[in-house]
């Protein structure tokens, strides 16, 4: 359903400090990910995830550096013209204005329309509806949001950042608060979409499940960036997490599997 | 991917019912008028009543049939005053509505955040302190920037004290109330008393002092503030899923929220002017219209007006009828009511 290209994006020393003076929250990221690749952004709290995810949807301003999105600087191009490449879900939670489920999946279309009002249009209720299938929320859409579970509401402002048709999709933990089936099919959803998309995890097991490449993150600093089995690895995951990490390969499987003990004093 | 619904899925009231919601509001609306104007200490029949105003519009298309005097009740007093009324309801009504969604916070309203009190301290200040030197606009312009000031105060303080989140903004906003109603009655103190008198009713809220020909005011900041907000739905609507989100969607967040309270603070400022502190209306109005029409901006906004109006013009009944011959200040009505509907407003978030 998607009509647009996955994105390209890079990030190029990016720096960002919240007030001058103070340490940087997020020290020189520099990375690049292909269209279509899955980055997972990795690390401890305070690590500095959600501020990267600020900086690629174009909420924060870098203090240094620059992010470019299929060659072009975020931050030269208009904020609708982001939005209209650029998708987030965020950890958000509406307020209850008694918005039904596909008016709310039907926000995702507000970059796309020109001028005053132009709401609507029958090109516009075919990605809404596409957006609401895909999710399987058809039967949901007349209902209200608060009258959902966190996991179907999760699944609305997925479908919502569907509709925005974008070339990036960016999701904040996006697993969180959901139960293992739910967990799961958004992993799913992830891999099947055809989509570039950053995703930060609290789970690195997770992670390495999911992602092609993966950002591990320390107090702002990249710990290491590439394929999830060179970055996952015992040293730098027990660096990361203040704990001691091991990886075991778990036969039945087929897959790696992290464990973690706190560390003897 | 195929994700399976978990739950059965019970079909909501599907809002087929709209146009005929509509039709009905507008009917509703009419009939409000109708009985506005032939109430009151002089009875005056529907029939009289829009025989006038059909008389005035297409001048001998109808016999008269009634006497001067009460042609000059209808025309002169009643109409204008109802209008005024529908057009003060409405104003109210879409900026509380507006302001609750772009600060996602239900129990925003113009009264409860001290714009009203920052457009009756200018007001005041233009009535009794500065005199009327830009001719009729004096009190309404003053009254803007006096809304636009206690606006500014209210943001401000809500962020030197992080007070963003619903319950502590409305706590800023009934702290600069307090602050700038004690200017304001100082202002009242030092004024001249008799026309201190005159002042003090008017604050308490009242449609007694609608003519003619200042009702073109209230409508022009009506109609275009009005149409604004109605071409700013979408964004309005993307506003309640929250700031970031919105932002993602392309809307510059900060600056669109700073907008729409400069007009809601246009809106109030000169409402204000005319009418008094009439409170609550923008805190009631936009949750009677969401149980009735939903949430989406593009039908919360004509309904709102339009619920506002009607809800104003029935107050006004009830203040020119409760203790007739005397006219009770219609905030009065309006925060007796806007009060307790606040208190059930409380009950119901828990």
């Amino acid at each position: 359903m998607t009509a647009q290209a996955a994105a390209g994006l890079e990030l190029e020393g990016v720096s960002w400090t919240l007030k001058k003076g103070t340490s940087p929250i997020l020290m020189e990221t520099t990375l690049a990910l292909n269209p279509g690749r899955v980055l997972g952004i990795v690390g401890p709290n305070g690590a500095g995830k959600t501020t990267l995810l600020r900086l690629l949807y174009r909420y924060y301003r870098p203090t240094s550096g620059r992010v470019w999105l299929d060659g072009e600087d975020i931050w030269r191009m208009s904020a609708r013209n982001v939005a209209r490449k650029v998708a987030a879900v965020l950890q958000e939670q509406p307020t209850d204005f008694a918005l039904t489920v596909r008016e709310i999946v039907a926000l995702g279309r507000t970059p796309h329309r020109s001028g005053l009002g132009g709401f609507g249009g029958a090109r516009d209720a075919e990605i809404v509806d596409g957006a609401l299938d895909r999710l399987a929320l058809r039967g949901f859409a007349d209902r209200h949001l608060g009258t959902l579970s966190g996991g179907e509401r999760q699944r609305v402002m997925v479908a919502r950042a569907l509709a925005q048709e974008p070339g990036l999709l960016i999701l904040d933990e996006p697993t969180n608060h959901l139960d293992i089936r739910h967990q799961l099919e958004v992993l799913r959803l992830i891999r099947d979409l055809p989509l570039t998309i950053v995703t930060s995890l609290h789970d690195l097991n997770m992670a390495a499940g999911v992602c092609d490449d993966v950002l591990l993150l320390k107090s702002g600093r990249t710990l290491g960036f590439g394929p999830p089995h060179t970055v996952l690895c015992e040293a730098s995951v027990s660096r990361a997490f203040d704990v001691d990490a091991r990886r075991d390969h778990l036969s039945l499987s087929a897959t790696d599997h992290l464990t973690f003990h706190l560390q003897e004093e | 991917m195929t994700v399976e619904s978990t739950t059965p899925v019970p079909k909501r009231r599907t809002l087929k019912a709209l146009p005929v919601l509509a039709a009905g509001g507008i009917v509703v609306l009419l009939a409000s008028l109708s009985m506005a104007v032939s109430v009151g200490a002089v009875s005056v029949s529907a029939g009289t009543v829009w025989g006038v105003l059909l008389n005035k519009l297409m001048p001998g298309m109808i016999e008269a049939t009634w006497s001067q005097g009460r042609e000059a009740i209808v025309w002169d007093i009643r109409f204008p005053r109802a209008l005024l009324a529908m057009m003060v309801g409405a104003g109210l009504g879409l900026v509380g509505a507006s302001l609750q969604a772009v600060t996602r916070n239900p129990l925003a309203d113009p009264h409860l955040l001290g714009i009203s009190s920052g457009g009756a301290f200018g007001a005041i200040l233009a009535l009794l302190h500065t005199g009327l030197f830009l001719g009729l606009l004096t009190v309404p312009l003053f009254a803007f920037f006096g809304a636009l000031m206690a606006t500014g105060l209210v943001l401000g303080v809500s962020r030197i004290a992080d007070a963003t989140s619903a319950d502590r903004l409305v706590l800023a906003g009934v702290a600069v109330s307090f602050i700038v109603m004690a200017a304001a009655n100082l202002l009242i103190f030092l004024g001249d008393p008799r026309a201190s008198h005159t002042v003090v009713f008017w604050m308490l809220g009242g449609l007694g002092l609608a003519r003619w020909d200042q009702l073109i005011y209230p409508l022009v900041i009506l109609l275009a503030s009005g149409g604004w907000l109605l071409s700013r739905a979408g964004a309005l609507n993307a506003m309640t899923v929250g700031d970031e989100t919105a932002s993602t969607l392309g809307i510059p967040v900060a600056r669109f929220r700073l907008l729409v309270f400069a007009v809601g603070a246009l809106i109030t400022g000169v409402m204000v002017a005319f009418s008094g502190i009439i409170g609550f209306v923008g805190l009631m109005v936009p949750h009677i219209v969401r149980m009735l029409v939903g949430g989406d901006y593009r039908r919360v906004l004509p309904a709102s007006a339009v619920v506002g109006a009607i809800f104003l013009l029935w107050a006004d009944v009830v203040a020119r009828t409760a203790m007739a011959p005397e006219d009770i200040p219609i905030g009065v009505i309006t925060g007796l009511i806007g009060g307790l509907f606040f208190i059930w407003l409380l009950g119901r978030r828990r």
